[in-house]
């Protein structure tokens, strides 16, 4: 295929959808589909065909449509141009199918309506969820339509894979599994590597409690994706690709599987790609719920087959990664981002965001806040933006106290802080880490000292074994941060904390292990007088003394 | 099928090779087979093969494991470690209905361990394990990427959130026939 056709091919599908003057799109990824948009898709489709309008309404599965918690979600826009209005209806009900498809006529109830000039909606810029609630997942011509494979085409045809990496490096794009790392560095390290066979990872194992941005953007728009591995194995002379997702995300790997298979019908992934001499195949893998994997050495060793456990670094997965071949692992949202960049110029990019951090983050904005859901952002937006404005607050009035971030390699940062600018530095110098994007509220009704405990318990549950500063440093912490939780601890036992804390994070051998302490740290640093508290027998909170032992939950 | 512990081998090496055959001429092989035709019977197709062998045949029997080190041509021992490794993968039989109780960071704020201490009083079944009567499986998981629903479970493969400790109990008793709640404990 060439770019020309390309170009036609999606002319031909925006002419098609021109054709409708009213156009539903319902959401189906996961948050949704839960809460009954399935129903909610059928009984629409009934009432349309009910009613024989099938040729003037359209009626569409889209992805995530971003306020995940007033589900499901339906966008119903009219007409076109100068005429053209959106509508977004929450909490829609199969029974109310035919009321809504009468509110083109008479107008949508304003009770169901959600103003789309929240904060929510306006201070958002979507990069990598720019289509995302827009096209229909499962159909690679929406994707195309709405510009998918056409900067991987163009560049193909007209540019040289130096010229790509040129345009990454250009525009600062950094990784955003977690760490930060320079995206355009890495890519010139697999780039340079000499090996005749190499592959290009994509990073789907989101496994921090609290995030699901990935999770979104496979859901809603997997050719993004794919398309930002084929541009990334195209500069780093790779040939085939993999995707490592999650087992539990079952309908992202529907979804990314029938993508895979899509492209690959029309030659925009897999053999001679765009009747040129590039070839790229992917394949999809599923983890089996094993935290650790993330980790990039433990996934490869999984993607191998065996048990997810890492390995020391270096070598580098970029020297020697899966089957000992030079390996590039990005994570989904960093890929995503590609796309975008490789259409618009990396100085486009570099425009956006803050000094040493450039484009947007998503988040996936949850706990106690009011808009709970997936929020794409630029780059120095502050908390405060992103708790009050964009998240509206704190339902029922609350105070709130804290948002913790990074999940278990990060830590909580409290709300005297909120003013400061989300970027890596910043978030990395209040002691937590921008981390993949999970963003949990916290109001004055959480124990730090609890949410402390509760992630050592989960690291304590997912470290691999394999080494013994994790193995046994997680369970020694949890024990410790226990004994304070339940009040039995004395000074003592603040300075072993602290002293394992050090030790674990010093000697383990992975990310896991090195980062478990963050959370402890964190809040040790921004509420030492709760786990003072807690040495004197008091709860702040609330949390941690049950009024009878009875009633105490297990742990 | 081998009557062995969970998660132990049989140690005698003669009868690996009967079990494993067994399995392979058992019909719900098949996909498994599949699977591994696939991916050319690379060692690497190992995980990909167990999750279709524990979608076809609910858990992964002993005798399952050995068809796969058979198929693949992978040391028993490294197949064990792997079925051993990951949580998804289960080397127990599990019960008729599974719920799974979401204890990450949003559900343990908004009310998880609250569900899961109610759901251990009422019935006989303690996290990863499953009830006498083989009625539930029930399992924690640690955020299953639908924190705007939390707190949630997972019944029988739905998700359901926000639920309240109360609609998850009545949800669950159905499975366990009237009455059961009140004889135990
Ligand atoms: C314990 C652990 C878990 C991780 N989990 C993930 C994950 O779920 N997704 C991800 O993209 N990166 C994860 N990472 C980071 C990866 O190791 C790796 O740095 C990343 O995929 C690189 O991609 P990026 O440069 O695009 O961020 C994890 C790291 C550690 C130590
Ligand atoms: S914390 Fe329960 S779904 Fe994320």
């Amino acid at each position: 295929m060439t770019p020309e056709e390309l170009r036609s091919r999606a002319e031909r599908r925006r002419l098609e959808e021109s054709r409708f003057s009213e156009r539903l799109r319902v959401c189906t990824a996961t948050s949704c589909a839960s809460l009954g948009s399935g129903a909610l898709f059928d009984a629409l489709s009934a009432e349309i065909h009910r009613r024989g309008t099938g040729d003037r309404c359209e009626l569409k599965r889209v992805g995530c449509l971003g306020l995940c918690a007033a589900g499901p979600l339906v966008m119903a826009e009219q007409g076109t141009g100068s005429t053209h209005t959106e509508s977004l209806l929450r909490e829609v009900r199969p029974e109310q199918a035919a009321s809504l498809l009468d509110g083109f006529r008479d107008g949508f109830p304003a009770e169901q309506s959600v103003p789309l000039d929240l904060p929510f909606f306006r201070k958002q810029r979507r990069i990598v969820s720019e289509a995302c609630g827009r096209i229909d997942p499962d159909r690679i011509d929406d994707a195309v339509a709405a510009g998918a494979y056409r900067a991987l085409l163009e560049a193909l045809h007209e540019r040289t894979p130096a010229d790509v990496l040129a345009e990454i490096d250009r525009s600062g794009l950094r990784g955003r599994g977690g760490a930060g790392y320079p995206t355009g560095l890495k890519w010139h390290t697999v780039a340079k590597a000499e090996a005749s066979q190499k592959f290009v990872v994509c990073n789907a194992d989101e496994g921090d409690p609290g995030a699901y941005m990935d999770r979104s953007v496979l859901e809603s728009d997997p050719h993004r994706v794919l398309e930002g591995m084929a541009l990334a194995a195209y500069a780093v002379g790779a040939s085939e690709g993999f995707v490592y997702v999650r087992a539990e995300y079952l309908l992202a790997i529907e979804r990314l599987r029938q993508a895979i298979g899509q492209a690959n019908q029309i030659g925009l992934l897999g053999s001679a790609v765009g009747g040129t001499a590039f070839h790229f195949h992917v394949e999809v893998r599923l983890g089996a719920g094993a935290y650790v994997c993330g980790e990039e050495t433990a996934l490869l060793a999984s993607i191998e087959g065996g048990r997810g456990t890492p390995r020391p670094r270096p070598p580098y997965p970029a020297a020697a990664g899966l089957f000992g071949a030079p390996t590039l692992i990005n994570n989904v949202e960093t890929l995503a981002n590609v796309p975008a960049i490789v259409a618009r110029g990396g100085d486009w990019f570099a425009s956006i965001g803050t000094e040493k951090s450039k484009g947007t983050k998503i988040f996936a904005l949850a706990g106690k806040v009011a808009h709970t859901g997936v929020i794409e952002v630029p780059m120095g937006t502050t908390l405060h933006e992103i708790v009050f404005e964009l998240g509206g607050g704190i339902p029922d009035g609350a105070r709130c106290k804290a948002v913790q971030t990074g999940g278990p390699s990060g830590g909580c940062i409290p709300a005297r802080f909120f003013e400061t600018p989300v970027d890596y530095e910043n978030l990395a110098g209040l002691g937590s880490i921008m981390g993949s994007g999970g963003l949990i509220v916290m109001d004055e009704q959480t124990c730090m000292v609890d949410i402390a405990r509760f992630f050592m318990a989960f690291c304590r549950d997912e470290s691999c074994g394999k080494c013994v500063p994790c193995r046994v440093g997680t369970v020694e912490l949890h024990q410790l941060l226990d004994t304070i939780a339940n009040g039995r601890a004395g000074t003592r036992d603040m300075e072993l904390l602290e002293e394992f804390c050090d030790l674990v994070r010093h000697t383990s051998l992975c990310g896991l292990g090195q980062s478990a302490p963050n959370p402890v740290l964190s809040t040790l640093r921004h509420f030492p007088e709760e786990y003072r508290a807690h040495l004197r027998g008091q709860c702040p909170a609330g949390v941690c003394f049950p009024a009878s032992p009875a009633e105490e939950p297990p742990r | 099928m081998t009557q062995t512990v969970a998660g132990r081998p049989e140690s005698s090496r003669e009868t690996e090779g009967p079990a494993a055959r067994r399995v392979q001429e058992d019909p719900r092989w098949k996909p498994v087979a599949a699977t591994l035709r696939r991916q050319g019977h690379r060692p690497d197709a190992l995980i990909e093969g167990m999750h279709a062998a524990q979608q076809a045949f609910g858990w992964l029997d002993p005798a399952v494991l050995r068809a796969l080190a058979e198929a693949l041509d992978v040391p028993l021992a490294k197949v064990f470690g792997v079925a051993t490794f990951y949580h998804l993968f289960t080397t127990r039989p599990l019960g008729t209905h599974g719920c799974i109780v979401c204890l990450g960071t949003a559900c343990h704020l908004k009310g998880g361990p609250e569900i899961l201490a109610a759901l251990t009083r009422a019935h006989p079944v303690e996290p990863g394990q499953t009830s006498p009567g083989a009625e539930m499986t029930l399992t924690v998981a640690r955020c299953i990427g639908a924190c705007t629903l939390a707190p949630l479970v997972v019944l029988d493969g739905e998700i359901a959130g926000p639920v309240t400790v109360e609609e998850v109990l009545e949800r669950v008793e159905r499975w366990f026939g009237p009455a059961s709640g009140e004889t135990t404990r």
